[in-house]
């Protein structure tokens, strides 16, 4: 067996290589879930099928999805650009810190503009947090995939040092929780009976208006054609540190308002930890989507699907959590495997 | 010219390779002695390069057989084709900046970069007359002397058959001179030489026997010593190509005897005097005692560049390659900016301080040398690389952050159309079109936004005679528009036919300017070397 390249780039193999992944995933899970010692096919119906047989689960399937979907498409507007914003988790914690603290400022104050005001508050602080490696970047060319997810850290310490002071609930026991946001600050809900709240139809949205600016807008251009490459981005008159600062607000942006989605759709409070990871998930999604925004609202529902298979079979199997970390990390060890079907193509039998 | 299959070292037959949507080679023969310099001519897209890469073992063919001295072989890889003694200098060199020659040389055979191998490319590079020092890192080194690396890196494997493809688009003519005498010795130790080009008086001064291809077939075989340049250019372009084109003819009827450069002009040393500007029209471009710094190692600075183009003007940088062209490109064209606005002006107004698109917009449109990943971008469509520059300019422009697909593609097609681009439409990767093809494509794109200033460098680079004439031609009627052309060219034979005045570019500074008609090819290579004037020199 040997790799032979091919003389254009495949198509099919564009999105033929993350199904690929997905079966070669779906295989070694079984194996793996064989060696545990668990039934192979309760296992799969526990982890894949469970999770979506009612009404809740699809909610909840919605509501896993939303932010990795929102994250998922800014992210890939920045890699199509080489801007690797590894910190979209650290993003999203300082959106939902600033989203939050509003909500807790306007406490029992009841208006329209409520809510409004939350999410303006967690798209600027997700911005904010972007714009430092933004800066670092542009001004002294640090290297982001560095900086935004040293950044990351700092943001998870300050949230637990703020829910743990500051912003602690006052009749709270002394819990590390903010106060529980008052209705006029949580989202309406979409579907009764489930958790499915506003945020899944902003995540629509979001992919509609990614897919717009990717394949309709100069801007969404630009940033291709600067990852493709730079020189010529230069060439055209496209400013690099422009698409670099476009870049990383957008993944802040989006990062931000998921994080406040977060805390005022299924928690309802601010806690010392608010996500399982969704700016990271929304890494391996992205990729998995293609760095295309339809592609990508597949790959978040796909990874969301992960959250809720783990959650099972945690429950029925009595596997350990970490069962969920293993297959997305299997998914996207064998994307980045199958990855070099889009150039080389595998030639069986020997060398002639 | 038929050899019978055992005096032959390498024979093709029927080699035929396609490619999705297109015939690379169609059913090709060849066959080469040993000893022999062979021309393998034709246009861009003949399927020279397909022909050459099956022999190397970069490509399988998927019909045809090959026969190396005697023996039916199949080539399967180019470590394969090293180990029969088949080697080949790429017109892209792959060398490692950073490392010293040693390093390049021993990375590239698969060995030991020891002391022992730097003695035999002491040995070698001096046998051949191609003076190397195995420590120098390469990025110091003239685009010339790399080549010079990779042809050692051939020779230190004893070859029986060296291809060279396109060897002297990047060489001064005395470069060329030198490689000429090492292939001729070479030949004269009994290696045979396929010899890959479209420059036919090279051709015709260096090789015994051509074999020409059109569209991918095999079309004849000639003798370069008895048929005129004029034959040799109707036999690889067909017979519909009307060569009454002045520079084809300039190219043609150049004295083979004389090495690649010879322009049919009389040497008048003595009556040039630097051309302060021609009386034709008001200063279009210009810069003023222009600095910039090298911003890379192996960059070059820019010291003190004063030019001018006039309306309707068509002006020539000669040089080597690396003394600042790029860098002079980079600041004309607004991707490095001037420290004062001052320095750069187009129309009368000062530019320094504005970058490509407003430039653009002003009406200053440039062609730099690296058509991919520079001038287009490979893995985007010809729409696309379309768009790339022609947004800032109608008839693609628009307002408002939606681009116009419809107008981006009308405007590939255009140029297509009007360039003769062979492609297989808009939609396709600019990766995917033979370099020449490409070349056009990218000058097309500039030339039809009819910009009042064009800046454009080495617009011929690995093009052939008919798409060069194309190119030519549209530069002319350009600057007969009213427009100020800038040619930045290592060709000195395009400079000379092209330019109504001429300097030259050395070490980052600009010598004066002469109209051509007054100076020779021998007086701009003192400007190329470094001389000022012709005044300092005479």
């Amino acid at each position: 067996m040997r790799l032979e390249r091919r003389a254009a780039p495949s198509a099919a193999m564009v999105w033929g290589a993350p199904l690929i992944a997905l079966a070669l995933t779906l295989s070694a899970g079984c194996l793996l879930f064989a060696l545990l010692g668990v039934s192979v096919p309760g296992a799969l119906h526990a982890f894949f099928i469970e999770p979506v047989t009612t009404r809740y689960g699809l909610g909840e399937l919605g509501v896993k999805a939303a932010p990795l979907i929102m994250i998922g498409v800014a992210l890939s507007i920045g890699f199509r650009a080489q801007v690797w914003n590894i910190g979209a988790e650290g993003q999203l914690i300082v959106g939902a810190i600033a989203g939050g603290s509003v909500a807790l400022a306007l406490y029992e104050v009841q208006g329209w503009y409520v809510l409004p005001a939350m999410a303006a508050g967690g798209l600027a602080g997700g911005m904010a947090w972007a714009a430092i490696p933004a800066f670092l970047k542009v001004r002294f060319n640090a290297n982001e995939i560095l900086t935004s997810l040293m950044l990351t850290y700092i943001a998870a310490l300050a949230l637990s040092f703020l829910v743990s002071g500051p912003l602690r609930d006052p009749d709270g026991f002394n819990f590390p929780e903010s106060r529980l946001f008052h209705d006029a600050a949580l989202l309406p809900r979409l579907w009764s009976g489930t958790r499915l709240h506003l945020g899944a139809a902003v995540a629509l949205a979001v992919v509609i208006a990614g897919w717009v600016l990717l394949s309709r807008t100069l801007l969404g251009f630009a940033l291709r054609v600067q990852g493709q490459a730079p020189r010529a981005a230069r060439h055209a008159g496209f400013r690099s540190s422009t698409l670099t600062w476009f870049s990383l607000l957008a993944g802040g942006a989006m990062a931000g308002l998921a994080g406040l989605f977060e805390v005022a759709g299924p928690i309802g409070q601010l806690l010392p930890s608010i996500s399982p990871g969704y700016g990271f998930t929304a890494i391996i999604v992205a990729f998995l989507g293609r760095l295309h925004p339809v592609g990508v609202l597949f790959a978040g529902l796909i990874m969301a699907l992960s959250y809720l298979g783990g959650e099972s079979a945690q429950i029925t199997l009595g596997l350990p959590l970490a069962v969920t970390g293993v297959f997305q990390g299997m998914l996207l060890f064998f994307l980045l495997a199958t990855d070099v079907l889009i150039r080389y193509r595998v030639r069986l039998g020997a060398t002639r | 010219m038929e050899q019978s299959a055992t005096s032959s070292l390498l024979r093709l037959t029927g080699i035929t390779k396609a490619y999705p949507g297109v015939l690379a080679n169609d059913a090709v023969d060849l066959s080469i002695r040993a000893g022999e310099i062979q021309a393998l001519l034709g246009e861009n897209g003949a399927g020279k390069s397909t022909l050459v890469k099956v022999v190397y073992g970069l490509l399988q063919a998927d019909a045809g057989g090959i026969r190396w001295r005697g023996q039916s072989v199949d080539i399967e890889s180019p470590a394969h084709a090293r180990q029969l003694g088949i080697a080949m200098v790429f017109q892209h060199f792959s060398l490692f900046d950073s490392l010293s020659v040693l390093e390049n040389v021993a990375l590239g055979m698969g060995i030991d970069a020891d002391a022992a191998l730097a003695k035999r490319i002491v040995t070698v590079s001096e046998r051949y007359g191609l003076p190397l020092e195995p420590a120098r890192s390469v990025y110091t080194l003239s685009v010339g002397e790399r080549q010079r690396i990779e042809i050692v890196r051939c020779l230190l494997q004893a070859p029986k058959l060296l291809i060279m493809d396109e060897p002297t688009s990047v060489l001064t003519p005395a470069e060329v001179d030198t490689l000429f005498a090492t292939l001729r010795r070479l030949a004269g130790e009994g290696v045979a030489i396929l010899y890959i080009s479209h420059k036919l008086d090279e051709i015709r001064a260096l090789c015994d026997s051509a074999t020409i291809l059109r569209g991918g077939r095999r079309v004849a075989e000639a003798d370069p010593a008895r048929a005129t340049a004029h034959d040799l250019a109707r036999l690889m372009m067909g017979d519909a190509v009307q060569l009454g084109d002045q520079a084809a003819d300039a190219r043609g009827e150049a004295d083979a005897g004389a090495g690649v450069v010879s322009a049919p002009r009389s040497a008048r040393l003595g009556q040039a005097s630097p051309q302060p500007l021609a009386a034709r029209g008001p200063v279009r471009l210009a810069t003023r005692s222009l600095d910039l710094p090298a911003d890379a190692p192996d960059g070059q600075a820019l010291h003190g560049i004063d030019l001018s183009v006039a309306a309707g003007e068509l002006v020539g940088i000669a040089g080597v390659a690396g003394n600042g062209q790029d860098e002079l490109l980079a600041a004309l064209a607004g991707e490095r900016l001037a420290s004062l606005a001052a320095q750069v002006w187009l129309d009368e107004v000062p530019i320094g301080h504005r970058g490509p698109g407003e430039r653009r917009r002003s009406g200053l449109c440039a062609v730099p040398e690296e058509r991919l990943g520079h001038g287009a971008v490979p893995e985007l469509s010809l729409s696309e690389n379309a768009l790339l520059t022609a947004h800032h300019r109608a008839p693609v422009a628009r307002r408002g952050p939606l681009f116009d697909r419809r107008a981006a593609q009308a405007f590939a097609e255009k140029i297509i159309e009007r360039f003769d681009v062979r492609c297989d439409g808009p939609g396709s990767l600019a990766a995917s079109l033979s370099g020449g093809n490409l070349q056009k494509f990218v000058v097309g794109r500039e030339i039809l936004q009819s910009p009042g200033v064009l800046v454009v460098s080495q617009p011929t680079w690995g093009v052939d005679a008919g798409a060069a004439a194309t190119i030519h031609r549209a530069l002319r009627a350009l600057a007969a528009e009213g427009a100020a052309v800038l040619l930045i060219s290592q060709d000195l034979d395009e400079l000379m036919s092209l330019c109504d005045r001429i300097g030259a570019l050395c070490a980052g500074r600009l010598s004066a300017f002469y109209a051509t008609r007054d100076v020779d090819v021998r007086q701009v290579g003192l400007l190329m070397g470094g001389a000022a004037t012709l005044e300092a020199v005479a």
